[in-house]
């Protein structure tokens, strides 16, 4: 296929994505609305205000980012996982790209970008709903960091959760990962607090925790500071998005699982 | 000069579970032919379908469209098939229209250009006015038709339908057949697997008969029908004949 052909192909399959997340848009975007919106009263204003302040910002402002960082990586990961083995599992309408001429990277591109689009919404989303309990204040330090911390977040949650789309055979088998692995490693990656409020030992393997780095790193596009330096978190998440086509990319080699 | 769409040569396939689904098969599907592959359930006729059209993983052997080789050039070998696969596999949310626009989409085909071909492909199938209602709506044989109308929306060369009448009532059946018929007589080449015996004998020119992942016969519709162990000929007669053949052919011992 020439360039322009790869494109088509690539735009069919994003813009079905985005028809299909927009149209029952009732699961795909609300729940996040929602439950950041809970978190939001519940941490942000009522416990919030008892809390004080976090590494010298008020409780809110340091809860904001890591709440929409919550809600990036957990449906940019469902995205994938769910879109990809759904229709490997259910319609198998995945045969009708199988059969076209789209190369195998170009699929993976298709659905990886899907991933991304919902998760970059879904936090303007959530972002947009905490400026209504922070009265409309919002501390930018660097629209560029936040960004590419966000973009880059959704790229590597939406390639993980492809692999797990890959690998499930099951429906449960795409709801193990997020609920045992995910969520525990997105709580534990400093949402609500600040590693320097942790004991040594907790700090300890809060540092070994890849999610803590990506948290910071977007909350220093915020503030302007964080736990870890700005370099090292970007250092890290460049790692994870590394691993994961090299993942994918041996994946595709040994047809996806698509292929008996 | 011209390749012939399908050339198969020395194919197996042993599945995971230890299933040698095919077991040395070579076949060629001459350019511009209406080929039937006829076999008992289970013979493999999907899973030549399958490795032909890029859904399943061959063991050994060589598969060429069109001169094409599916492991060297698989992108140039798949822009010339056209598979309506044994199995329903559209998304039964999604619109008839939406289905076909987007099958067109993989092969590289702009919307502006997909839509009205995709609109005459579902009105020439006569799906005109179930273009906008959502797949799970449609009837089997309209679902089956649906997925004709996508497997044509590139344009393919070659058209490989397995199974594409199973349960789809007498009427329909046979308008299905005219269409194909139409299809081939504007060049387009057929491959189909059926049990309908009757009507694979008048319309295939060619007929391979498949039994336990092997080919047992291979020619003209002719050749095969002389393979008929009935000494009084009965030129006039067509119909059953193929039947007896085939039974002959894939009965145990
Ligand atoms: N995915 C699979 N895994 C294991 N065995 C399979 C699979 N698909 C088909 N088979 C086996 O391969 C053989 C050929 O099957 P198939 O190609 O579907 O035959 P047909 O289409 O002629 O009915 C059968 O024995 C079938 O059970
Ligand atoms: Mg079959």
């Amino acid at each position: 296929m020439n360039t322009h052909r790869l494109w088509i192909s690539f735009y069919t399959m994003l813009r079905k994505d985005v028809v299909r997340m927009f149209r029952i848009w009732v699961q795909t975007f609300l729940p996040s609305v929602i439950t950041s919106s809970l978190y939001f009263l519940v941490f942000g204003t009522v416990l919030g205000s008892r809390i004080g302040e976090m590494q010298g910002v008020d409780y809110m402002t340091f809860v904001v980012p890591g709440l929409v960082m919550l809600a990036i990586v957990t449906t940019s990961y469902a995205n994938t996982s769910f879109t990809f083995f759904s229709s490997k599992f259910f319609a198998r309408n995945i045969e009708e790209i199988l059969v076209s001429p789209t190369p195998p990277w170009l699929m993976i591109a298709g659905f990886v970008a899907g991933g991304v689009v919902r998760g970059v919404i879904t936090g303007a989303l959530v972002l947009l709903v905490s400026l209504f309990f922070t009265g409309l204040s919002l501390s930018i330090h660097s629209l560029f960091i936040i960004l590419g911390f966000a973009i880059l977040t959704c790229l590597v949650f939406a390639l993980a959760g492809l692999v797990n789309g890959i690998y499930a055979k099951t429906i449960d088998g795409i709801n193990i990962v997020p609920t045992f692995v995910l969520t525990p490693l997105v709580y534990l990656g400093g949402i609500f607090y600040s590693v320097e409020s942790l004991p040594s030992w907790w700090q300890a393997i809060t540092f070994s925790n890849p999610l803590f780095y990506l948290i910071n790193g977007f909350r220093y596009g915020f503030l302007g500071f964080s736990d870890v330096s700005l370099s090292l978190a970007l250092t890290i998440l460049m790692a994870m998005v590394a691993a994961l086509i090299a993942i994918n990319w041996y994946l595709i080699r040994t047809g996806l699982g698509l292929k008996q | 000069m011209s390749s012939p769409a399908l050339k198969i040569t020395d194919l197996k396939k042993r599945y995971n579970n230890g299933t040698e689904a095919l077991k040395g098969v070579s076949l060629t599907v001459p350019a511009g032919d209406f080929f039937a592959l006829l076999g008992p359930n289970g013979a493999g006729k999907t899973t030549i379908i399958g490795i032909s059209t890029g859904l399943v993983n061959k063991t050994e052997g060589s598969v060429e469209v069109f001169g094409h080789d599916i492991d060297k050039e698989p992108e140039l070998a798949k822009a010339q098939i056209g598979l309506v696969g044994q199995e329903i596999n559209f998304n039964p949310f999604e619109k008839p229209i939406d289905i076909v626009i987007n099958q067109g989409g993989y092969y590289g085909i702009p919307r502006e250009e997909a839509i009205p071909r995709a609109e005459q492909l579902l009105k020439d199938l006569g799906l005109g006015e179930k273009m906008n209602v959502r797949g799970m709506e449609l009837s089997g044989g309209m679902k089956r038709r649906l997925m004709i109308a996508r497997a044509l929306i590139h344009k393919p060369r070659f058209l490989v339908l397995d199974e594409p009448t199973a349960g789809v009532d007498v009427e329909l059946r046979r308008g299905m057949w005219e269409y194909l018929k139409k299809l081939t007589s504007e060049g387009l080449t057929i491959l189909l697997t059926t049990h309908y015996l009757e009507e694979a004998e008048q319309l295939a020119k060619h007929v391979a008969i498949i039994n336990k992942g092997q080919i047992v016969a291979n020619g003209t519709m002719n050749e095969i029908l002389a393979l008929h162990k009935d000494s009084n000929e009965n030129n006039g007669f067509r119909g059953g004949k193929l039947e007896e053949v085939f039974i002959q052919l894939t009965s145990e011992n």
